[in-house]
């Protein structure tokens, strides 16, 4: 077989070109030969066809996520947007980078490798900053929890966050779970890292210092996941279009958990001056994205990549995405220590290439040159699109479409509600995750926020919390984000931290409809006034397009995550309820609304008017009130009220240690019971006056709303809920969807996925 | 008392097992796979995780490296061994425990804060309990079903060396409820669920599991 050589492109401009099928537009494909100055070589128009898709050029969100960056400066930022990930100081030295990223495509078409490998690439971006990661999170999304294709999904997601998480040896400590028919032919899984260093550790991919060597390590090359961003993440999926399996990546968390160690020895020993990991488009991308940062060019001798299919062709080497696997450059007289702890972690690493003192990425290949490009206009000016918007047709309807405010049986729709797939116990998905590893998980699931101690002398810690509520932003995206980041910040409040930073995950559907368009511009400009309002960095994030099956967009899904500190995660605050004979207060002031309410969602199957009205001042007030009741030891337990309202939030305070309440509800019992008004938390306390007049300081208004104690929930002449029941009712849901009989014990061949 | 944990490619739990350690107030050594010698320890810990991938048996190949053969000659001349989740299923590939750890009944990996009932309180690695005392600590397998022979199990019940039996619900469909077992001397004890979390107020359900770590550094003071 002819190789296509730089030379050989020069003396054959005419030649045709799979530009179209490799996922390029024609004024793409153009823009290439303009920059090169003649036809790309197959090998350059597979990397610039993985570099340019959506999912690494985010050349159509680009111009709305600036608004990210016009955010006043913070000084809790030590490094961001840009880099793998953002980084912040936490504290005592600390810096903590966290990231959450989409593998919602991948998981559809093969659930189990689509969400472990999801694990995997967030694990190695908060790697590559020099970090050891110390926990996951997952955010999860799936069709109606009764339909068939659920049934498909959800187990092999499920144990492929789990799978992979469990076998690195990092705990997850939360995550969201949640159904509904928009997402029946696009799940969606979005997985969390967090991980902590010291700041002079800080790591960045640059190619710096003519003369460095560049070495691959880790797992070996193949051919999984080729063009696995240009095909599965930047297309929709049509119901007739091939199987696209061959482009899903499979993971082997062994290798990775090496590779966390490798590295980690690897950061101490000071051996590397830049490093990035390699995920989406592969090497196509670590070399490209290397060079483009620093000042030089480099040249790679691609014959030397350890390859685990010897047929490969150069494109396939450049495009694959394989994983567990990264790139470093290392100086020359460091590279046999580097290459001696990689034998010690039974790493693979090869030296490929050098930093040189030109400004071209040069490839060879055979003996030959297969590639000679500007790195940044592969890795930085990929195409930006200003995509036409445009106002959902259908909106001013659903807005219009006020929901039913009163409720005809509070007993019925309390049950209905805690035992609906999105209220009820996700002890079923959360049981298949190990919380305990690493010996430094303070809190996780169910509580609102995860917290993680990171110093066992100090006893500083970090919260963390994920919220997307859909619904919302279906009704209202620009308010919709607002008050997911609401959430969030309140969840991590009611642990008692202090919220610090943002990120967030943006899961739209395709970005070719204008109405899509137009709510990822306003779900964006939402989040960064929030942000303002709320004076927090956001630190980085991720986009997540073309989710969609045929013309119909999932609801639009901005997943947000907010980090907070502990000065002592001694301090920190539990939801449930331990103890009898304490006094319930509400915080925050509660009105009559339903708009995209579970309670309108579950009991009606409704489905408009507007989302609860935003109240950030009113947020700031609750958090530093939670925070300051926390700190003086004021509270025993604290739980936000969100998604199903007071009714969700005593059922699960209630079950967690199994004692009761008996509570009155003043007004309209519809809104006081299943009102979704944001701003609000339910505390328990020993004291009440203090708590009262902490609040009174506060400015947060403050209703008693009764006592701990029975094996009930009662609600004084409205109803009554023995705990029993309850427990039945919210229990049992997911595991009468999901369980695997017994008898099918044996029929899952040993060895095919780690489990133990 | 130094105390060894030792680090396999795939370890998880062993900086865990080294912080109960030091909590209970002994010293941590911490021991690497490819070591051909155990230095100067006075027990061994085999921490939980995924050695070697787990990707043939759990354990079989952690079992055939150099540094558990110098383990079984250790424990054979009665040095304590205390093997968790993986660690178990270590002794029990190495030959030091009878039985085997098969994938879980209902074929999930499960994390669950577990009872235990102390059945045996006179091993190395149980004397600061009582017989019969029910404890809660954290079960985290995938592999962790105690499976043997009928007349093994007989056996092994006959000769009092189940040193703890879940209670409160099997979470894998062990055998006879059996969470781990010991060997005729009462010297090495392997058990799926993980006494190292479960050793500080902060970060486990209970502190119930400091009693394993307790029982070693005081069996060492009275010997």
């Amino acid at each position: 077989m002819t190789v296509d050589t730089v030379t050989r492109a020069g003396g054959t401009p005419d030649e045709e070109q799979p530009w179209r099928e490799l996922g390029l537009r024609e004024e793409e494909y153009g823009r290439i030969r303009e920059i090169l100055g003649r036809r790309p070589t197959t090998a350059e128009l597979a990397m610039y066809s993985v570099m340019w898709s959506e999912h690494c050029s985010y050349k159509s969100s680009k111009v709305h996520l600036r608004r990210f960056g016009d955010l006043p400066r913070s000084e809790a930022l030590l490094v961001g947007m840009g880099e793998n990930a953002g980084v912040v100081d936490v504290g005592d030295g600390y810096a903590v980078t966290f990231k959450v990223e989409s593998h919602n495509h991948p998981s559809y078409v093969e659930p189990y490798q689509g969400a472990a490998t999801g694990v995997g690439g967030i694990v190695r971006d908060i790697l590559t900053m020099g970090a050891r990661p110390v926990a996951v999170m997952d955010s999860l999304r799936f069709g109606r929890a009764d339909a068939p294709d659920t049934a498909r999904v959800l187990p092999g997601v499920v144990a492929g966050v789990g799978g992979y998480g469990n076998c690195l040896g990092l705990p997850n400590i939360g995550g969201e779970l949640l159904f509904d028919d928009c997402y029946i032919g696009n799940p969606l899984v979005n997985a969390l890292c967090v991980g902590v260093m010291k700041h002079a550790d800080v790591r960045l991919a640059k190619a710096e210092g003519v003369g460095n060597k560049v070495v691959l390590f880790g797992a070996r090359t193949g051919g999984d996941g080729i063009g696995g961003v240009s095909v599965l993440a930047s297309e929709t999926f049509d119901a007739d279009g091939p199987a696209k399996r061959p482009s899903v990546q499979v993971g082997d968390p062994f290798t990775e958990k090496l590779l966390i160690e490798a590295c980690l020895e690897i950061f101490a020993a000071d051996l590397v001056t830049g490093i990035q990991d390699l995920g989406g488009a592969g090497l196509s991308c670590a070399t490209s994205e290397l060079a483009a940062a620093g000042s030089g060019g480099m040249r790679i001798d691609l014959d030397t990549v350890p390859l685990r299919d010897s047929t490969l062709t150069a494109a396939e080497i450049l495009m694959s995405e394989s994983q567990e696997r990264m790139c470093a450059i290392v100086e020359p007289g460091k590279v046999e220590e580097f290459l001696a702890v990689c034998r010690k972690w039974d790493v693979l690493a090869t030296v490929i290439g050098e930093v040189t003192d030109g400004d071209r990425l040069l490839i060879d290949w055979h003996g030959e040159r297969i590639v000679d490009v500007p790195p940044r206009t592969v890795a930085l000016d990929g195409p930006v699109y200003e995509r036409p918007m445009a106002r959902p047709a259908d909106l001013d309807a659903l807005q219009a479409a006020v929901p039913p405010a009163e409720s005809t049986d509070l007993r019925a729709d309390w049950l209905a509600l805690v035992g609906s797939p999105d209220g009820c116990d996700k002890s079923w998905v959360t049981e298949q995750y190990d919380r305990y590893v690493q010996g430094n998980t303070v809190l996780a699931q169910p509580e609102d926020a995860g917290v993680v101690r990171i110093d066992e002398t100090s006893n500083r810690g970090i919260a963390l919390a994920l919220d997307g509520n859909a619904r919302f932003a279906r009704l209202d995206p620009y308010t919709g984000a607002q008050l997911n980041l609401a959430e969030a910040y309140r969840n991590v409040a009611v642990s008692g931290a202090v919220p610090l930073a943002v990120t967030n995950c943006l899961n739209f559907g395709s970005p070719e409809e204008p109405e899509v368009m137009w709510q990822f511009a306003e779900a964006v400009r939402g989040l960064a006034d929030g942000c303002r309002a709320l004076g927090l960095p956001v630190t980085g994030g991720n986009v997540s397009l073309y989710n969609q099956t045929g013309d119909v967009p999932i609801n639009p899904t901005p997943v947000i995550g907010v980090l907070g500190v502990h000065a002592d995660v001694r301090q920190r605050v539990r939801g449930g309820w331990t103890t009898a004979g304490e006094t319930l207060l509400l915080l925050g002031e509660s009105r009559p609304e339903f708009g995209g309410s579970a309670w309108a969602s579950v009991v009606h199957g409704h489905l408009g008017g507007l989302p609860p009205r935003l109240d950030l001042d009113a947020e700031r007030a609750l958090g530093g009130l939670l925070a300051s009741l926390a700190a003086d030891g004021l509270v025993s337990s604290a739980h936000d009220l969100s998604d199903g309202g007071l009714a969700q939030a005593l059922t699960e305070s209630a079950l967690r240690y199994g004692v009761g309440a008996t509570v009155s509800v003043d007004g309209d019992p519809t809104a006081a019971l299943f009102g979704e008004s944001v701003a609000r938390a339910v505390v328990t306390t020993a004291d009440a006056a203090a708590v009262l007049a902490a609040a009174q300081a506060a400015g947060v208004p403050v209703t008693e709303l009764g006592t701990t104690g029975g094996d009930a929930l009662v609600v004084e002449g409205l109803l009554e809920l023995p705990l029993d029941e309850l427990h039945t009712a919210w229990s049992t849901t997911l595991p009468t969807l999901f369980d695997t009989p017994e008898a099918v014990v044996g029929s899952v061949p040993a060895g095919a996925v780690p489990t133990s | 008392m130094r105390i060894g944990v030792v680090t396999f490619p795939g370890s998880l739990d062993d900086v865990d097992a080294a912080r109960a350690v030091r909590l209970a107030g002994g010293e941590a050594v911490p021991l690497w796979h490819a070591d051909d010698d155990l230095g100067a320890v006075d027990a061994v810990v085999l921490p939980g995780g995924f050695s070697y991938g787990d990707y043939l048996r759990a354990g079989a190949i952690a079992a055939r490296q150099p540094l558990v053969r110098a383990v079984v000659d250790r424990a054979r001349a009665g040095m304590p061994v205390l093997g968790i989740c993986n660690g178990f299923q270590v002794l029990c590939e190495a030959g030091l425990l009878p039985g085997a750890l098969t994938r879980n009944s209902h074929l999930h990996f499960r994390n669950r804060d577990q009872g235990l009932r102390v059945e045996r309180a006179d091993t190395a690695w149980t004397s600061s309990y009582a017989t019969g005392q029910t404890i809660v600590v954290p079960v985290k397998n995938g592999e962790g079903r105690y499976v043997g022979a009928d007349a093994d199990l007989d056996a092994l019940e006959g000769e009092g060396r189940v040193v703890v039996r879940y209670v409160g619900g099997n979470p894998n469909g062990s055998s006879r409820d059996i969470a781990g077992v010991t060997s005729a001397d009462g010297r090495v004890v392997g058990l799926m669920p993980h006494p190292e979390h479960a050793v500080e107020d902060l970060t486990g359900p209970s502190t119930d599991g400091l009693g394993f770590f307790t029982s070693v550094l005081q069996g060492a003071v009275s010997a």
